[in-house]
């Protein structure tokens, strides 16, 4: 599978899965919207469809429609300092825009808060806006633990979940099947941290910017057998290039970790960008977030390790856990400095960044910039400015590896 | 200097307040404040200063709002250095880091994270809610070396019922026009209630009530104003509002009836009846008690106050609140309440803007 032809069928997949979305109600099938980090695999043993508003966001800023959406919404009356995922979500609503038309309509809406606290207010207003019953995941955060009170209340939250599942449906989870897909979202998770691994090579054969692509199957499809194939797949290309010793930047210099969501709008600007300079942002703490928790997830218990999982991902824990996190990614795929991407959108992402900014320079010693900007609102993006930044950070690295 | 005055003064420097007493501060109002004061300490809440000296801006990016600002801000020039600890109870994503900031950089007060749960209405919210009591209480115990005792939590419970019944029984004898005091008085009281010796601020607050009360309610032609927002401490806000010629009969604010909502049942364990009073009061909209629970509460108690508008005031950048505006808008004014939204900072840049609105939305109302 050569990279043109990943990208192909990545996007062949994608689309039969929004055609299916799109077509439920014909079909006879339900569709639940559900937050990216939630526990998509009941909903996959019950044969609902999930939909993902958070990669429509994702589709809308990367086809650059996002100011327009979020306009949109600001004239609804949200303030345009909220999450851009969320007002173009607001505004695909009431108007069918967006790159596809707009979302299937939910039969039910699956919060989990453990990306954070927006999630809560976003699927509320959803649950009024569409009438349908909205089940909330809560996973309290780990500022430093993950206590006995909170893995007891996670762990009952998980039989409440099939309850509500079971009510809406009117049918049995079968607990089989459950497992099975617990296994195969196991395997899919394990997968795709080999493939972003491959990044530890000199050259890397995959950068941040393919990573955000590619990780829309974990991301959608998770718990399902073609984001195990497609993986496997992909993971055999990318030992093929580091076979053949491709790279992915031409004549890779400097190897940089990306922290954050990305600029959607701006991957190709951004990925050429770094790669004027030799630069290639080998792993980013974002794409990892789907299967950082791996270690917490007993494939053979699903159901009942899966409170810990989901609750112990990056944006649940503390800022020291989280700069910890990045310091030991830098040391794995041999980085020379961090890429921050302060978002205005995500503030349980941003918040604390200056902090994990400072620990990360005093630990490491290497270079660290900060690039101000939004993830789906191109408004919030001065290109005269960041080049500016990004500039005097190659410097800056330049520098240090003359020394 | 009489009760007004010594409640401003603390209100005016809390810090000073505290110092040579026994503290432990707080940054939201979901914090079991029995337990603290069981453990002989009292809760002294953070409102955070007016405005920086640059301390904040190396930790927190413009898009955070000025209320965690003013927190960190206070807390990174030393101030806090006389608490005993500071509890963060989960409320917000920008407290949630507000907490681990604090952790990683302020030394001096013991550091408690409260990890309420967000979804307040089941059966496993309850038991979590007293788990992580019963887990707090554990962990003053030791961390302050302290016995914080079952009768103890009785007699603190006792104490801020009695607190909560006397505050809302002063809201109503200001709607009331019975209680002749200035909205920015009056939403002091409210921040002293939080911040003193809550044997002594009782005291005072019965002292004021006894010499303010009228027998005969003012004559009142202003129009009724109702504010919701989350946590408005600038007074100029308060004054635009009364000097346009409107009357704040009601608010659904953390410094004003958002505190003395609910009470503690008795009957119950101490423990349970703590959590029952924080799961089953009136949301704040960074939690969960249904879908629509908290515009229902808010669109009835403007009908109770008899308001004839309402007015949003939060802050720039507070997540929670901005979600919530359209549709509570929209719900307001399909019962037929103007809305008027006033998203400020503290400090605010512009008064004149502020005044000029509120003039304009009081003279609607009042040409209605």
């Amino acid at each position: 599978m050569t990279k043109q032809a990943g990208v192909a069928k990545l996007r062949e997949i994608m689309t039969n899965y929004y055609i299916e979305a799109k077509t439920a109600r014909e079909n006879k099938r339900l569709v639940a919207w559900i937050t990216s980090g939630g526990p998509v695999e009941p909903l996959i043993a019950l044969d609902i469809i999930p939909v993902y508003p958070e990669n429509h966001g994702a589709m809308i800023g990367a086809s650059k429609m996002g100011a327009d959406l979020c306009r949109k919404a600001e004239e609804m009356g949200y303030s345009g300092d909220l999450c851009s995922y969320a007002r173009s979500d607001f505004a695909c609503s009431l108007t069918n825009g967006g790159p596809i038309g707009g979302l299937p309509e939910p039969d039910m809406l699956i919060c989990c808060n453990n990306i954070c606290g927006t999630v809560l207010k976003w699927y509320e207003i959803q649950a009024r806006y569409y009438g349908v019953p909205l089940f909330i995941f809560d996973t309290p955060f780990c500022h430093t633990d993950y206590t006995p009170e909170i893995a007891r209340y996670v762990k009952n939250q998980i039989g409440e979940y099939l309850d509500f599942l079971e009510e809406v449906t009117g049918k049995k989870v079968d607990l089989d099947h459950l497992a099975e897909v617990g296994r195969l979202s196991v395997e899919g998770q394990r997968l795709w941290q080999a493939v972003l691994d491959t990044a530890m090579h000199h050259p890397s054969p995959i950068s941040a910017f393919d990573a955000f692509i590619y990780m829309a199957l974990i991301v959608t499809l998770r718990g399902t057998q073609q984001v195990v194939d497609f993986y496997a797949g992909l993971l055999d290309e990318m030992k093929t290039r580091i076979a053949q010793g491709i790279g992915v930047v031409k004549e890779e210099k400097y190897r940089l970790l990306w922290d954050n969501i990305p600029i959607w709008y701006r991957m190709k600007w951004l990925s050429e960008k770094f790669a004027s300079y030799g630069a290639c942002l080998v792993a980013d703490t974002y794409t990892s977030a789907w299967c950082g928790s791996l270690k917490y997830i007993d494939e053979n218990d699903f159901l009942n390790s899966m409170a810990e999982g989901y609750t112990r991902i990056y944006l649940n824990i503390g800022v020291d856990e989280r700069a910890r996190t990045i310091m030991e990614m830098v040391k794995k795929y041999d980085a020379q400095g961090l890429v921050i991407h302060s978002n205005r959108s995500c503030k349980p992402y941003s918040l604390g960044q200056y902090d994990i900014q400072m620990m990360v320079e005093k630990e490491l010693g290497i270079p660290t910039v900060v690039i101000e900007a939004d993830m789906v609102d191109e408004r919030s993006f001065s290109e005269a400015q960041i080049e500016t930044r990004i500039e005097a950070f190659m410097e800056l690295l330049a520098e240090r590896s003359v020394i | 200097m009489d009760n007004l005055e010594r409640m401003k003064k603390a209100v005016a420097s809390p810090y000073d307040y505290v110092r040579g007493r026994r503290g432990i501060g707080y940054v939201c109002s979901y914090v079991p404040e029995e337990i603290i004061l069981a453990a002989g300490y009292t809760p002294v809440r953070l409102f955070g200063s007016q405005g920086e000296t640059g301390l904040a801006h190396r930790h927190l990016q413009s898009y955070c709002c000025s209320l965690v600002r003013g927190i960190l801000e206070e807390a990174l020039s030393g101030e806090a250095a006389d608490l005993s600890a500071v509890v963060f109870p989960d409320a917000c994503d920008s407290i949630r880091r507000l907490s681990d900031i604090w952790r990683i950089n302020i030394r001096g007060p013991v550091h408690f994270d409260f990890v309420l749960p967000v979804k307040l209405g089941t059966k496993s919210a309850e038991e979590y809610t007293i788990d992580i009591l019963k887990r707090f209480q554990e962990e003053l115990s030791s961390y302050l070396n302290v016995t914080v005792s079952r009768e103890a939590i009785e007699k603190s419970i006792a104490l801020m019922n009695e607190i909560r019944v006397t505050l809302g029984q002063f809201d109503r004898l200001r709607a009331d026009g019975l209680i002749a005091l200035s909205a920015e008085d009056y939403y002091t009281v409210f921040r002293a209630a939080m911040i003193m010796e809550r044997h002594e601020f009782l005291q005072e607050l019965k002292e004021l009530i006894g010499k303010a009360k009228r027998k005969e309610p003012y004559s009142r032609t202003k129009a009724k104003v109702f504010i919701v927002g989350g946590m408005c401490k600038v007074p100029e806000i308060f004054n635009a509002i009364e000097e346009a010629g409107g009357f704040i009969v009601g608010d659904d604010l953390c410094i004003g009836a958002r505190y003395y909502y609910g009470l503690c049942p008795t009957g119950l364990e101490p423990i349970e009846a703590i959590a029952r009073r924080i799961l089953s009061r009136p949301v704040c909209p960074a939690k969960h008690g249904g879908i629509n629970s908290r515009l229902d509460h808010i669109v009835m108690r403007v009908k109770e106050t008899g308001s004839e508008g309402v007015i949003f005031v939060t802050y720039k950048f507070c997540d929670p609140h901005a979600f919530d505006y359209p549709d509570l808008r929209k719900r307001l004014e399909s019962e037929g309440y103007p809305t008027l939204l006033l998203e400020i900072e503290d400090p605010l840049p512009s008064e004149g803007q502020v005044r000029t609105r509120c003039e304009a939305f009081v003279e609607m109302l009042r040409q209605r």
